[in-house]
């Protein structure tokens, strides 16, 4: 049976970035610049993946700006009928360069933020100066007349500040802020002892975003992705693997999600050599999770299957070294006190910086 | 209230399904057929008025049923961001 169409394509373009936030979403085992695609690979992926039915591309890293071809890779993708979102770090970006990837179609940026303040922002994210070129990119962003969202990537040391967070986006003439608390896979997971937030915490930023929602209702829309160590259903993890989304990594590895080469022992096939929609529809990594009958118990046969597809196929390999395993997160899987235990030991503060040759 | 498409949102065909689409960032609405007329009626020049007026005069149905629908469709596109006035 033919899957449907994948709805968005992440495409990482590259693993390098100015930034060291120890939550970084890329893999442990970062691409070095020498194994990136090149412009005309990207490009032809890009019209591969709008003719499988992609609506939209989101530009991302690493920092995708830290290629000197940004503004023709964002043409590339809007020729090719996409929607181009360019997730960024702002710290790269100067007048003429947003002018140019707007000349070339950008539709939208998406601008993270580490923290409400220079000193903790800085911190965090590991790089001096980075917060007032943020400011300064918000501030590009908007007077080339191109929607901002404000990314703010949440966790234990930086969840106090969540108000002057969400007036940041307010202050940046941001429509729209994310409230993304981390997930843990990688980087983060390493790190998760330092960023995971107390019952408490969650519990207060949750009536934050609730109250500010009803305050701004109009004027900013909050997108909330909640930590699911707290939760006792798993998130629908990519709305199920290998249903609506695709990832790319800068070799051209074809990934069901961003953090899937954290699952050891799994292969990709490459967007150089297979073309999309075959690598889509019948590629065993993409096959290997679809749907429901991979499942175990206690999905097998649950009613919430076709709810949360089991939860988070990365999250279940981490913590229990089975990656066809129910996700720990929901209540019912044999696992879940894992997660009670994390919480009861994480309280660190030190972190374990995203570096090409980290030592673990 | 003339409503418009905010910035970085635009109707738009989805070729591989056979349907309208609303582009937003990071995000995408499917319309219902209602909401699909009013969208496509959306061009920054009509305003809530002249769209309600276009509608009524295509469905033959009376105004102040067509204005209700319209503006609680609107209030919603508003407050998800899609639309400003």
């Amino acid at each position: 049976m033919t899957p449907a169409a994948p709805l968005a394509l992440l495409a990482e373009l590259t693993h390098r970035c100015p930034l060291r936030c120890p939550y970084c979403s890329n893999p442990m085992a970062l691409a070095r610049a020498a194994a990136e695609m090149t412009t005309e690979e990207w490009a032809r992926i890009f019209r591969e993946a709008a003719a499988l039915g992609c609506l939209q591309v989101h530009l991302s890293g690493g920092e995708p700006t830290a290629r000197r071809d940004i503004v023709e890779i964002t043409a590339a993708a809007r020729t090719a009928g996409l929607y181009t979102n360019l997730i960024t770090a702002g710290v790269l970006l100067d007048a003429g360069l947003v002018e140019r990837l707007k000349a070339a179609g950008l539709d939208h940026v998406q601008l993270s933020v580490q923290d409400a303040q220079e000193g903790g922002a800085e911190r965090i994210g590991g790089m001096k100066g980075a917060h007032a070129r943020k400011a300064m990119a918000a501030r590009l962003v908007r007077a080339a007349g191109l929607p901002l969202t404000l990314n703010a990537v949440v966790h234990r040391q930086n969840l106090q500040n969540l108000p002057e967070l969400i007036a940041l986006a307010l202050e940046w003439n941001a429509a729209r802020i994310e409230v993304a608390h981390v997930q843990y896979y990688g980087w983060a997971l390493e790190n998760r002892d330092a960023l995971l937030p107390t019952r408490e915490q969650l519990d207060t930023a949750t009536a934050i975003v609730k109250a500010a929602r009803a305050e701004h209702l109009g004027r900013l829309v909050i997108d909330y992705v909640v930590p699911d160590y707290h939760a006792s259903r798993p998130k629908p993890c990519m709305g199920g693997w290998g249903q609506r989304f695709l990832a790319i990594a800068p070799g051209g590895e074809v990934l069901p999600c961003h953090a899937a080469q954290s699952i050891t022992g799994m292969v990709f096939a490459n967007a150089r050599d297979q073309p999309l929609a075959a690598i889509w529809a019948d590629d065993p990594a993409f096959q290997v999770f679809r749907g429901t009958g991979w499942m175990p118990a206690p999905c097998r046969g649950c009613e919430h299957a076709e709810r949360d597809w089991g939860g988070c196929r990365c999250q279940a390999f981490a913590l229990t070294g089975d990656a066809a395993a129910t996700d720990p997160a929901c209540a019912l899987s044999p696992h879940h006190h894992l997660l009670a235990e994390a919480l009861a030991e994480a309280g660190s503060e030190s972190f374990l910086y995203r570096e090409f040759s980290a030592r673990r | 209230m003339t409503p418009r498409f905010a910035p970085g949102v635009r109707l738009q065909h989805d070729q591989a399904r056979d349907r309208w689409i609303v582009m937003a960032p990071e995000r995408m609405f499917i319309p219902d057929e209602i909401a699909l007329e009013v969208l496509r009626l959306i061009d920054g020049e009509r305003d809530e008025i002249a769209i309600v007026e276009t509608l009524a005069e295509k469905f033959a149905a009376p105004a102040p049923v067509i204005a209700a629908d319209v503006r609680t469709m609107l209030d919603d596109l508003i407050n998800r961001g899609a639309i400003v006035k």
